[in-house]
């Protein structure tokens, strides 16, 4: 896509605009929190990126460039987040609930999910979960989960985005989505429970 | 709700589960984990539950679609656009 851009072929300009505007919204709307900042981070993104292509060495790694360039314009544009304030998350936190027994053995409390359903209305519930399961993640994991796991750039493209080696990008990634499954089995443990028996 | 024997190489599972389920853990330490989780019922159970939380999140689409963009933001876009590729032109021999 970068290289037809470069190479100034038809279409291309349209093709890059719509891919990457909406790309960029989503990004920074979860990310600022506000839909009306998500929409100009967007508009300035691409028209910094238009206007340093040049800066840009590989158009392989055209995603990175472009997220980087809008994480930057997030920060500049962040007013008071409605989203979670920035704390570490520790992996103790989301240590499953083990309790000891008496015969030796250690009990793990986790809700059922072989039996997560296909049913569009439940996944449109998932979907409301997983929002507010991000809103609620701290920026610097949030952020991490949007571009690995949502946007599926690689480890090191994301680290290329938020100037951070390798192994924070893991370490942070691993606690995001620790974080999001316990939420998504806390809502299967007791919402979840009442709305398969209503659709089922 | 499972039982079993809850020891250190379920914690240690644990910190590394991520590069274990997307393939980014050495061949031996790789063969430790499936050992591990292959006798450990609970951890496998977890280990699912983590990768139906990276499932689900890869096939999440925010409802929040942005508006087209005006008319007079998109002309400056493809006025920037023309300069960049007038400059590249200039350049290339």
């Amino acid at each position: 896509m970068a290289r037809d851009l470069l190479d100034g072929k038809p279409e291309a300009f349209d093709r890059f605009v719509d891919h990457f505007s909406s790309k960029i919204f989503n990004y920074s709307r979860l990310m600022c929190g506000h839909r009306e900042d998500a929409e100009e981070v967007a508009q300035e993104t691409l028209l910094k990126v238009f206007e340093s292509f040049d800066q840009l060495h590989d158009p392989e790694n055209v995603r990175a460039w472009v997220f980087r360039i809008a994480k930057n314009a997030c920060l500049m544009k962040r007013r008071k987040s409605t989203y979670a304030p920035d704390r570490e998350l520790s992996l103790d936190e989301f240590l499953p609930a083990w309790s000891s027994e008496k015969d030796g053995l250690t009990k793990l409390e986790i809700a059922d999910w072989s039996s997560l359903p296909e049913d569009q209305a439940i996944r449109s519930e998932l979907r409301r979960v997983l929002d507010e399961t991000i809103a609620e993640l701290p920026a610097i994991y949030r952020t991490v989960l949007l571009l690995r796991d949502v946007e599926e750039l690689s480890t090191e493209e994301t680290a290329q985005v938020l100037d951070v080696n390798t192994d924070a990008v893991k370490t942070r990634l691993h606690r995001a989505r620790l974080f999001a499954r316990k939420k998504l089995d806390q809502y299967l443990r007791e919402d979840g429970q009442a709305l398969r028996k209503v659709s089922g | 709700m499972s039982s079993h024997k809850h020891d250190e190489n379920c914690r240690k599972m644990f910190a590394v589960l991520s590069e274990y389920l997307y393939l980014e853990l050495s061949a031996d330490a790789c063969r430790e984990m499936e050992t591990h989780i292959g006798g450990c019922e609970p951890c496998a159970e977890f280990t699912q539950s983590l990768r139906k939380t990276v499932e689900l999140c890869r096939a999440y689409q925010p409802q929040d679609m942005p508006g087209p963009i005006a008319m007079d933001a998109r002309q400056q876009l493809i006025d920037a656009y023309q300069k960049m590729l007038a400059a590249r032109r200039y350049r290339l021999p």
